[in-house]
């Protein structure tokens, strides 16, 4: 178990100005300060909690930054093998259709090694979520090229940037997982700016609430910053973030109640 | 009353599958194995049990799925052969880490590599020693008839659930595509998703409120933690040794030589057996029908009793270092084997016995 906080002198009435969701335990989360993963935590917590499913949600934590995701969400969690939360996932939501299913991956888990697993998920229109958040870089394993690493991005294992020829291009599953009809509801969101919190939070509420529907998978990229290996502050990587992975990785709705946003 | 049929091995493991009341298999393609996959298809077990079947993208998706559903506490079943088991090895090691319970059918083929579609026993070692990383056990099963491998399937589930321990059912081609009769056991009822929250506390069955949540994982990033959970685990492949190991004893009695072979290969052995009793020659044999654990005790006690020890696998020389180990050095034991898709016959048995054991 985490270290847990302890500084009850602080919580006095006057000081409370916004409580945290039950859903969130109440483990010190390891994610670097600035960092999306926390916000991002958060308002699928908070969604829980306002959907009252806590009891009937299990979760899929990843391998890579947020494989711990379980030691902070207060529900059932299983943590999967690297790349294959949707294959768990699919079990799980075959053997309980009544339950509410999520993944909570990275984009070298979702985009690189289970690329399988995502696209055939994706396919056979699994009835649950997919939260994938997608910082362009391997943060756990300390900065090395993604799937998603944007051309002439430095990382540890592209240090003079990536070089498209020799390393290929940055992959936009999103947009390709649109395309498949197992998809019902596929976006792309941002957490770095109160609106964007606001307009993230609807996008994990309505892919949440689809899985009542039955209707197929709901997809919710979270394009995020990885201060700690992009090298740069809080600050400055939110500002990089804006000026060259959202021209890349626009944001916005890609498919709506299963068809395409033209 | 007593329900006869005559089936394929992979077919009696399906139907197996079904009546032990299973909630769901996950499966890939491969030769010589599809039978299983096929015959749930065709059977519907949705409409019969409300079982899932579902065919996966890969054998690596398939034991992920199997990874998820076993730990939802539910009956969960997979199959493959030899390339398709080599390629589950990661998930199997993190279904041993976090102690889920499941059965794997391996319908073996020759290899390495694609190797062949005809039968070996050459992943006995995979099975037996590990396969995936880390220091993990499989309870192994070894079915020499079709009806073992009906039967194999509810043993296997019983002892995954006793244990939390994934469970292997080590076929082969031979067994997987023969048919025989089978006496299949009567259809046994689902557990409701209620009574699987109930039996299984530690499962994702989604919390109730008021309860710590579960957390089903093989990972533990403080290392004195980690052995802590590794001692508990060889502690549990320790108790498995204790209780769970079986075997075969055939005319061992008299016997002056022994013959060691499990499943097709102690099928063969048998009719070699009748072959060099009908020469003169005493010969018993020891099938041991769980390979982890090993009946290493029997074979150890008839060591005292015989002349030598002959192994007959389908492979080039595998369960023979159990063997050796069993036997510690107190008499000969030697290998005789076909592979790479050959099927000894029991006269080249029975020569390697006179040739190797009783003339060496």
């Amino acid at each position: 178990m985490a270290e847990t906080f302890d500084r009850p002198e602080i919580r006095t009435p006057e000081n409370l100005v916004y409580s945290k969701t039950n859903v969130l335990t109440d483990n010190i989360m390891h994610y670097c300060p600035g960092c999306g993963h926390g916000t991002t935590h958060r308002l699928l917590a908070e969604v829980i909690e306002e959907m009252g499913i806590q009891s009937e949600t299990i979760g899929i934590a990843p391998v890579g930054c947020s494989v711990l995701a379980y030691n902070y969400f207060d529900v059932d969690m299983q943590e999967a093998a690297h790349g294959r939360a949707p294959a768990v996932a699919t079990a799980v939501k075959r053997l309980f259709p009544n339950k509410f299913v999520f993944t909570y991956q990275g984009d070298g888990d979702l985009a690189a090694i289970g690329t399988a697993e995502t696209i055939h998920a994706c396919n056979r229109g699994e009835n649950m979520t997919i939260i994938f958040v997608n910082n362009g870089i391997y943060g756990m394993t300390g900065g090395q090229m993604a799937p998603t690493t944007l051309p002439g991005m430095p990382t540890s294992t592209s240090p003079y940037g990536r070089e498209v020829a020799t390393m290929g291009n940055p992959l936009k599953i999103t947009e390709l997982i649109a395309q498949l009809p197992g998809t019902y509801y596929v976006t792309r969101q941002s957490v770095h700016t109160p609106a964007n919190v606001r307009k993230a939070k609807k996008a994990i509420r309505q892919a949440m609430e689809n899985q009542k529907l039955n209707r197929g998978l709901s997809f919710v990229e979270v394009v995020s910053n990885c201060n700690s290996g992009w090298k740069l502050s809080p600050v400055k990587a939110n500002k990089w973030m804006e000026d060259n992975m959202f021209p890349f990785y626009p944001l916005g709705d890609i498919k709506v109640n299963g068809e395409l946003v033209k | 009353m007593k329900e006869l049929k005559l089936m394929k091995g992979n077919e009696a493991v399906a139907e197996a599958a079904i009546r032990a009341g299973a909630d769901a298999y996950f499966g890939y393609p491969i030769t010589p194995q599809s039978e299983v996959l096929e015959y749930l298809m065709a059977e519907r077990p949705y409409e019969r049990t409300g079982m899932v079947v579902l065919q996966a993208e890969s054998e690596v998706a398939a034991i992920n799925m199997v990874y998820g559903g076993a730990a939802c506490g539910k009956k969960v079943i997979t199959s493959s052969s030899s390339p398709g088991i080599s390629l589950k090895m990661e998930g199997i090691s993190y279904i041993a880490g976090a102690e889920l319970p499941c059965v794997i059918l391996n319908v073996v083929r020759g290899g390495p590599g694609l190797g062949t579609i005809q039968p070996s026993q050459s992943d006995y070692f995979q099975a037996t020693k590990g396969g995936g990383h880390g220091d993990y056990r499989l309870i192994v099963l070894a079915p020499a008839s079709v009806q073992e491998m009906a039967d194999h399937v509810k043993l296997g589930f019983d002892l995954a659930f006793k244990y939390r321990n994934p469970v292997m059912i080590l076929s082969d081609g031979v067994i997987g595509q023969m048919m025989e009769k089978v006496e299949l056991f009567e259809q046994m009822p689902r557990l409701s998703d209620e009574e699987v929250a109930a039996n299984y506390p530690w499962a994702t069955t989604g919390k109730p409120a008021g309860v710590p949540h579960r957390i089903i994982t093989s990972l533990e990033l403080d290392s004195s933690k980690q052995e802590k959970h590794n001692h508990h685990l060889q502690e549990k492949y320790r108790k498995i040794q204790e209780n769970e190991t079986m075997y075969e004893a055939i005319q061992t009695e008299d016997a002056e030589y022994l013959i060691v072979a499990f499943g097709s290969s102690a099928r063969i052995s048998q009719k070699a057996i009748d072959m060099a009793r009908a020469k003169g020659i005493k010969v018993g044999m020891i099938r041991p029908i769980t390979l982890f654990p090993y009946p290493s005790e029997i074979i150890n006690k008839l060591a005292d009793q015989v002349k030598g020890i002959l192994t007959v696998e389908m492979n080039a020389g595998q369960m023979i270092e159990d063997v050796k180990l069993a036997v510690n050095g107190k008499v000969k034991v030697e290998h005789f084997g076909r592979f790479g898709g050959m099927i000894p016959n029991p006269e080249e048995v029975v020569k390697a016995l006179e040739q190797k054991i009783i003339g060496g």
